[in-house]
């Protein structure tokens, strides 16, 4: 079956579009699944570092459209899963370095050989944003439940709709459910109220993903994490499984849980 | 939110925020700004009212979201229709 590529984008920058990429790349291809991913954000590159890949770089996604190698020698395997590779965005070069159609040549060769694309899209909604949703098959829009974010997602939404990219699916991120349940978050149901698309994910508010970041391991790859849970979960709904979304009001240690009994929060 | 600001009524920051975004996507997709949509209005009740009377007061026109597909939703009373109705009352 020829690859799915999906893009990861969301107007707003620092909402978590390259922890989203590294994430679900790593879940699916735990699961055994042929997996690129590639940096769309020229001259601002950073899904290697957060892979943990920064110095295995030889060659870039610019190398490849100017033909300076092949497109083989620019994939870098990862470290734990050999059937993950990433292409790499240039660093010193901008975004007018590729255009639609770049992406579109590039992607048709990899569609054969691997199961899914993923694409990290850079904020915005200019060129890097249009070379990142070229070729895509499907598009996830991601957000914070917070009302910038929110209304960034929006308007995303809302170009993917007028350029026939469909509405999109949207991953609510760094969800935190004390705050929720104090009523001083938005909830996944008041985001999807207001945006009103299809819901793939909610990824909780979780430390790890930071301390995965810093090591350069995604939190995908620890059992133990919840926001690893989700991301694992919308790899699976990526696949066609139905996942129940995971119940967040009962995360928070034993501190929160008494603080909740005595009425404090 | 703390307990002072519950205790005199303030509202939730999350409702807040919903309220606000609320107004802001739809003004944000359909590009009309609440001046743009005041005008809009005078100029309908102008025209409507040089065919038939209407309740101006008890009227309602705004922008409501369906999804994500917006309409313009306009609820006019026609006086002379109200009266009519009256009459038949009697």
């Amino acid at each position: 079956m020829p690859a799915q590529v999906i893009t990861i984008t969301s107007g707003k920058g620092g909402v978590g579009k390259t922890t989203a990429v590294a994430n679900i790349a790593v879940a699916l291809a735990s699961d055994g699944a042929k997996v690129v991913c590639i940096d769309g954000d020229i001259g601002l590159r950073n899904l290697d570092v957060i892979l943990g890949l920064e110095n295995r770089i030889v060659y870039d996604i610019v190398d490849v459209i100017e033909g300076r190698c092949r497109l083989k020698q620019a994939m870098i395997r990862d470290k734990k899963l050999p059937n993950l590779y990433l292409i790499p965005a240039a660093q010193t070069r901008d975004k007018n370095a590729v255009s639609p159609s770049d992406m579109n040549r590039l992607i048709k060769d990899l569609r054969a050989d691997y199961d899914f694309v993923l694409i990290d899209s850079p904020a915005g909604i200019e060129r890097g944003f249009k070379n990142a949703i070229a070729a895509a098959d499907r598009v996830l829009v991601i957000t914070n439940p917070e009302v910038s974010a929110v209304r960034d997602a929006d308007r995303v939404i809302g170009i993917l709709e007028a350029e026939e990219k469909g509405p999109g699916a949207l991953i609510i991120n760094r969800l935190n459910p004390i705050l929720v349940k104090n009523h001083d978050m938005l909830s996944a149901d008041d985001v999807l109220d207001l945006l009103a698309v299809e819901l793939i994910g909610v990824v909780p508010e979780d430390e790890n993903v930071i301390i995965g970041s810093n090591r350069g391991a995604p939190v995908a790859f620890d059992p133990k994490s919840r926001a690893g849970q989700a991301f694992r979960n919308i790899a699976k709904r990526l696949r066609g499984e139905k996942v129940p979304f995971l119940d967040l009001d009962h995360t928070g240690g034993l501190w929160q849980r008494l603080q909740r009994l005595a009425g404090r929060k | 939110m703390g307990f002072f600001e519950r205790w005199f009524g303030k509202k939730n920051s999350a409702d807040n925020a919903k309220e606000r975004l609320q107004l802001v996507l739809i003004h944000d997709r359909t590009d009309l700004t609440p001046a743009q949509l005041d005008s809009l209005k005078d100029d309908l009740i102008a025209t409507i009212s040089r065919h038939v009377e209407i309740d101006v007061q008890s009227m309602r026109i705004g922008v409501e979201h369906d999804g994500r597909s917006q309409r313009l939703v306009a609820d006019i009373p026609l006086k002379g229709a109200s009266r009519r109705r009256a009459k038949r009352a009697k």
